[in-house]
């Protein structure tokens, strides 16, 4: 997919970013908390805010893209409107959640870890999300759908005004 | 501020109000001094750690306070020095909950030997084992235990900061420990000059970003420090060399929870429960294929079959119980037939499994054990960091030849081979999690072998999970209404109308489009 990250629109989300620096600065192990705050504010970890944040901090970009790289829940490439996690943690798992997220993938076209073309969706696999008792489990946003049916799939899609096969 | 005779005055003032609520909302049942969820589910379990879950409302630390909250700490603060507080966590016996079992007070008492201008007390609340949401439940809903506890541990091994390190995927955590720690703040329960009595220390929340291995103690350490989450080589020990190279106490939420009830009552009350060697009781999350999933806590040396069938009403469906699996990717499988093992740190590592954080998913008869372990070792691969050889190399091998058996395309050789390998993997990795990732192949090789041979010598999958080893058959029962004719995408069933149809099994491309639309079910798996 093809995107690009426009400073300009951007502008108030990159001064809010930098506000988040600027109260970690001082502490020691800066770059987690300051990552966690870029992925938040911005979706995903733009190549530019990481050149920021490595002026920022007087940390060498190669080792930010190091430690962005290891954790999971970094990303690359910008998410779609919506985010459905599919849970793949061992109750889920057991109970079939491989197949929802086949489905999921199915009726969007894409794989896991990727986003839509017209950025509607956003299509994740996630460890265990602690409701296990509930599996298995898909989180849209904030929204919890327990004890999943794949012929429950469709519904939900339209729903965030996604189209289906 | 409080002082503790406010403190006193806030619990038997609000203990009063906190039960008239709960008799009101009518889920509990008051017992003398004990205050305990109502129902059949609750009635065999024996809560400690969860002691307060569902009952306080953890947004409010007076209802905690009602709760005997914050009284251990007062005591402790007061009158007892930091030796006896070790010497009493010694006594106890209490090991860690997080899954090895070390005990909290040989490890306090190695952080507080070492002369250090400073120390670090962390809770470890990563808790990633999938299948296991037991510490998830405790931090939202009985936070302040966990604060207290580790205010209490701050004070044995003389540390003044503390860290609780949530994983990201627990977002409602992450808020219930925020208003815990401002409450507490606010109390006088925990910042500077704790309850007037001149102690200190303060309570940093740091979030992981979705790695497993940060679940390991040193990587963990790593990951605070704003670097990639990769184990460091043991020892030093990190009560002695951890986190900024300072002397640091990692303990896992549900140990940390039980630190404030034994401090109340006692060693000798906490001793008579559980085991001689395993005192105490175990939070598991019973989940899987069982017909009531959620979390029971019971007396270590407890038996799998009066979790599973006394508390978990037994197998869902009225199916057949195959296996057990506990310790999560760390941990194995255990088969139906060692059901009455009781469970505690030494009968399950007996096993081949282990306690692990208490995971517990009960398995039945449509799980292949092949595919299982496949998909552990999926897991695995996919979290391990990366640093050393045998974690890295040799877990990507063991996953190949799984996916292999899975898909019908191994040998028979092949079972040896990755036995062979799993003994290697396991001695030679650098931390725990290669350590422990043979164990769910270890396991079920051990107890599941025919289902192994089934795999790879006869090709066949006895539970009907693996796809690519699937059988479509048409039988007598089809009609011949030809709806599957048309269905199929690769143009594989022949017949003619109200005749049985064929599938050509050199083209079926296992689908299952012709076994979702039989109107007469006449279209057998196998």
């Amino acid at each position: 997919m093809k995107f690009k990250f426009d400073k300009q629109k951007n502008e108030e989300k990159i001064e809010r970013f930098k506000q988040i620096i600027q109260n970690h600065k001082d502490k020691k192990g800066a770059l987690m908390p300051v990552l966690q705050g870029a992925q938040e504010i911005f979706g995903y970890l733009p190549a530019e805010i990481l050149q920021l944040t490595s002026e920022e901090l007087d940390v060498p970009l190669s080792e930010i893209y190091g430690v962005a790289t290891f954790y999971s829940q970094f990303a690359f490439i910008p998410k779609g409107e919506n985010v459905i996690n599919v849970c793949l943690g061992t109750a889920c798992y057991v109970k079939g959640g491989q197949e929802i997220l086949e489905e999921f993938e199915k009726q969007l076209g894409i794989k896991a870890g990727y986003t839509t073309d017209d950025m509607k969706f956003s299509i994740n696999s996630t460890r265990c999300v602690g409701d296990c008792s509930m599996a298995p489990v898909v989180i849209v946003n904030d929204d919890v759908y327990p004890k999943l049916k794949k012929e429950q799939i469709k519904e939900i899609i339209l729903k965030y005004g996604g189209e289906v096969k | 501020m409080i002082t503790v005779e406010m403190l006193e005055k806030i619990r038997q003032e609000h203990r009063p109000m906190l039960e008239e609520r709960l008799l009101k909302e009518d889920k509990v049942v008051i017992k003398d001094d004990e205050i305990v969820l109502k129902g059949d589910y609750y009635k065999k379990q024996y809560r400690i750690a969860l002691k307060n879950c569902g009952i306080v409302d953890p947004g409010d630390i007076r209802d905690y306070i009602a709760m005997d909250g914050y009284r251990a700490l007062a005591k402790i603060l007061r009158g007892k020095q930091p030796e006896d507080v070790i010497e009493d966590m010694k006594a106890s016996n209490l090991r860690g909950r997080g899954g090895a079992g070390f005990p909290t007070g040989r490890k306090w008492e190695q952080s507080f030997k070492q002369a250090s201008d400073k120390k670090y007390f962390i809770c470890n609340a990563d808790e990633g084992d999938p299948g296991a949401f037991m510490d998830r439940s405790i931090l939202e809903n009985d936070p302040h235990a966990v604060l207290e506890g580790m205010t209490i541990g701050g004070y044995a091994v003389g540390s003044n900061q503390g860290f609780i390190y949530v994983r990201a995927e627990y977002p409602t955590a992450v808020k219930s420990l925020k208003k815990a720690i401002e409450q507490a703040k606010e109390y006088g329960l925990l910042g500077e000059n704790i309850l007037g009595t001149g102690f200190n220390f303060d309570i940093e929340l740091r979030l992981g970003s979705g790695a497993f291995v940060c679940g390991e103690g040193t990587a963990l350490m790593e990951s605070i420090e704003g670097k990639r989450g990769m184990p460091r080589k043991k020892p030093p020990r990190t009560s002695h060399v951890g986190l900024w190279q300072k002397p640091t106490i990692l303990n896992n939420v549900e140990t940390l929870a039980n630190v404030p009830v034994i401090m109340n009552k006692g060693v000798d009350w906490f001793r008579s429960i559980g085991t001689e060697k395993s005192p105490g009781t175990k939070v598991f999350a019973l989940v899987g294929k069982v017909a009531n999933s959620g979390l029971v806590e019971v007396p270590m040396g407890t038996t799998l079959r009066e979790i599973i069938y006394d508390i978990g009403g037994g197998v869902q469906d009225g199916k057949v119980l195959k296996a057990v699996q506990t310790g999560g990717p760390s941990g194995g499988c255990i088969p139906a037939s060692l059901i009455d093992t009781p469970v505690d740190f030494e009968s399950l590592s007996k096993i081949g499994s282990i306690m692990g954080s208490g995971g517990m998913v009960v398995m039945d008869e449509n799980t292949c054990m092949v595919d299982i372990a496949r998909f552990f070792l999926e897991f695995t691969v996919d979290e391990s960091c990366g640093k050393c050889t045998p974690c890295r190399i040799g877990n990507k091998r063991m996953l190949e030849i799984l996916t292999k058996m899975t898909n019908g395309t191994a040998e028979e050789r092949e079972i040896e081979e990755l036995k062979e390998l799993a003994e290697i993997i396991e001695d030679t990795s650098l931390c725990g999690l290669g350590q422990t990732s043979p164990n769910p192949v270890l396991s079920t090789i051990r107890y599941f072998y025919n289902e192994y041979e089934a795999h790879v010598v006869d090709k066949i999958c006895p539970s009907g999970v693996c796809k690519s080893l699937l059988r479509y058959n048409i039988t007598d029962n089809c009609i011949g209404c030809r709806r599957c004719v048309k269905e199929c995408p690769a143009h594989c069933i022949t017949g003619k109308v109200k005749e049985v149809h064929v599938i050509d099994q050199d083209k079926c491309i296992k689908c299952g489009s012709c076994y979702d639309v039989c109107p007469k079910n006449a279209i057998k798996i196998g």
